[in-house]
């Protein structure tokens, strides 16, 4: 048994920016198969344009159009490329002097060894069929007799947005603790475990008490039957929800335990759930039990009296 | 300005931690470390500050499940920077010279393994032009070593020498996760990776966390004989881009540099994930031949992120403590090839000292 749980987690979001003027400028130029280029107050033609001068700090407005040719002024191997790169197999990044520019931009170039690229190297821009208005609708490749191959303007509205999505993949691995509580759920059990300083039982089990940082050790078994502390009723839908609303959130203190377990309450009116209620867990069949809380279909009213206030007032 | 020292230092680092990446299980036994160093307990800690980031970890608010491993009942004075454990250390020393606490304890952690983080990396580039290329920490260093090469300003020789002297310090440091020296021309023999740069030219990938603590005044003097007393600290940042500046040089190094007071350094720990970046970094801060480079061995042979640039700090504030040495610098960079720099020069007796 390995000493911790794990699985793979993927995050990704989109992000969605303006472009404002100068980017916006530069993006549009390359949808429509150009290089933009801006002036600074000392002169010097920087691709990409800054948005403000390195100086004056004046927002740039002199823009300039510069070659889709260039040379090499420094590059890298790309032994092993990474997700979303230009290329998934290997490649060269370079720093390219555009001609008509005075300072290199970053990209990716395309030659199959580092034997065919080197410092000082002719390239040019390999147009992307589709573009959009990105820094990724081109990609440079060695100069080819002919030079690089022209491409027609898409659009006449200029580019004001990109959307750059980021998808990031983790192996997440799970405290030695929490794999204790997960271990538990596989087998039809909930457990906890409490702090040697404060008492306190808390499930799911964490490093260390929040209170007072105790590690905690001492595992403890929880019960499955517990007392409604707090509730929301969720009547709006949203994405990702997987149930249909109305229906009932709720906060679930177990006997034994200190901390109370956020939960879904089933078999009951939403407008008759209350704090107080006594409820209890309603799991899934044991075929479908995997290491998730989710192996707990809901919960369900007993059917006893209330809980008295006491008994769950420092639990709010 | 008041005097603050650094009083106390933790650390773990490791190839690879099998555990969660809000690293409670790891910083709980640096905070009792720190504990033991200083004679104090939790409610002796006027502020907290730590370093870390949601990227890293693949999760959101992993800064707050790491505040557990302090206990928060009475509650804290607590912040968070999500940059290296230096910058966490520069917030508490400003809060510290505000006269509204006279110690604190920074912590800093990163589980680099838990994703592909020379990937990971790319979310700090600008995000219109750099992040949609996913320019990898390698490749970015790898243009910035060319260009040295190119211009003449180093070789794969000098580098080797970096990753050669680097390899065999690390032999004494029980953290550092690559060592073993052999020769530089047993590692010029190596095969190329990301050419220019072969794989000991670039820190391994190194999960960690690590804690300082720092105290002002008389408080430092009761915690220990020989505290390392804060002389100097400066942050400088160039800009993002690789096209706009001489990758060759670190302006903000050298500007840093002079914000501070390097005559007499006996010691310097300085950030460097690649070798060819010592080189930059010697050459900025203008260190004489005889100022000791790195003698835990350095970022080269073991870089935890968000961690790394502090346990500079903290391995030179070690020798202070021990007498070994009299005054070092210790240095953290931050950002796609050396674009921030901060350094914290660190002397054993306060006098003079000044910022």
């Amino acid at each position: 048994m390995t000493r911790t749980l794990s699985a793979p987690v993927t995050v990704a979001f989109d992000y969605t920016r303006s472009t404002g003027p100068v980017l916006g400028r530069f993006l549009t130029g390359l949808r429509d198969g150009v290089v933009v280029g801006g002036r600074t107050s000392e002169g010097k033609v920087v691709v990409p344009p800054l948005e403000f001068d390195p100086v004056t700090h004046e927002a740039t407005t002199d823009f300039v159009e510069v070659a889709p040719t260039g040379t090499v002024t420094s590059w890298t191997w790309v032994p092993e490329p990474v997700k979303d790169q230009p290329f998934d197999r290997p490649f060269a990044f370079a720093l390219v002097l555009l001609d008509g520019a005075d300072v290199p931009i970053l990209h990716a170039l395309d030659v199959s060894s580092p034997d065919e690229v080197s410092t000082g190297m002719r390239v040019q821009a390999r147009w992307a069929a589709e573009r959009i208005g990105a820094i990724t609708d081109l990609v440079f490749e060695p100069l080819s007799a002919s030079g690089p191959t022209g491409v027609e303007a898409i659009g006449d509205n200029p580019v004001s947005g990109v959307i750059v999505p980021v998808s990031l993949d983790y192996l997440y691995a799970a405290s030695p603790e929490e794999s204790a509580f997960y271990r538990g759920l596989n087998e039809g059990r909930i457990v906890g475990q409490r702090c040697p300083t404060c008492q306190k039982v808390y499930v799911p089990p964490r490093s260390a008490c929040p209170s007072d940082g105790t590690p905690t050790a001492e595992e403890v078994e929880v019960s499955q039957t517990g007392t409604i502390t707090t509730f929301c009723i969720v009547n709006v839908p949203f994405l990702g929800q997987k149930i249909t609303p109305p229906y009932v959130s709720a906060y679930v203190l177990l006997d034994g335990a200190d901390i109370a377990i956020l939960h879904l309450i089933l078999g009951v009116e939403a407008a008759e759930v209350r704090m107080g209620m006594r409820v209890k867990a309603v799991w899934k069949p044991e075929t479908e039990w995997t290491y998730s809380l989710e192996n707990i279909d809901h919960f369900e009213p007993t059917g006893d009296p209330d809980a008295d206030y006491e008994t769950y007032r420092n639990h709010l | 300005m008041r005097d603050v020292a650094v009083v106390g230092f933790a650390q773990r680092q490791m190839p690879e931690f099998d555990g969660s990446p809000t690293c409670v299980e790891m910083l709980v036994p640096l905070l009792a470390e720190c504990y033991e160093q200083t004679g104090w307990t939790r409610r002796d800690i006027g502020f907290w500050c730590s370093g870390s980031s949601d990227y890293l970890a693949g999760r959101s608010f992993s800064f707050v499940s790491a505040v557990d491993a302090i206990g928060v009942i009475p509650p804290v004075n607590e912040s968070h920077v999500e940059m290296d454990l230096a910058w966490a250390m520069y917030e508490a020393w400003l809060k510290i010279q505000t006269g509204e606490v006279d110690t604190a304890l920074v912590y800093a952690f990163g589980k680099s393994s838990a994703g592909v983080l020379r990937r990971t990396l790319g979310l700090q580039l600008e995000p219109y032009t750099m992040t949609p290329l996913w320019p990898d920490t390698v490749s970015l260093a790898g243009l910035q070593a060319r260009a040295g090469i190119d211009a003449g300003v180093w070789d794969e020789t000098a580098m080797a020498e970096v990753a050669n002297r680097s390899l065999t310090d690390a032999e004494k440091n029980d953290w550092s996760i690559r060592k073993g020296g052999s020769s530089v021309e047993e590692l010029l023999a190596k095969p190329m990776y990301a050419d220019p740069l072969r794989k000991h030219d670039c820190s391994p990938v190194t999960d960690g966390a690590a804690a300082i603590v720092l105290a002002a005044d008389d408080k430092a003097r009761d915690v220990r004989d020989k505290p390392a007393w804060i002389s100097g600290l400066s942050h400088y940042i160039d800009p993002m881009g690789m096209g706009t500046r001489d990758l060759t040089r670190s302006p903000s190094a050298e500007r840093a540099a002079a914000a501070v007071d390097l005559n007499g350094v006996e010691v310097a720990e300085l950030h460097a994930p690649f070798s060819h970046q010592e080189l930059i970094l010697r050459r900025e801060l203008g260190l004489a031949d005889d100022v000791r480079i790195n003698p835990s061995g350095g970022a080269l042979t073991s870089n935890p992120m968000f961690s790394g640039g502090g346990i500079r700090i903290g391995e030179v504030a070690t020798r202070i403590w021990s007498g070994e040495v009299a005054k070092g610098v210790g240095h953290a960079t931050s950002g796609p090839a050396l674009q921030q720099n901060l350094l914290c020069t660190l002397v054993s007796t306060p006098e003079g000292a000044s910022n």
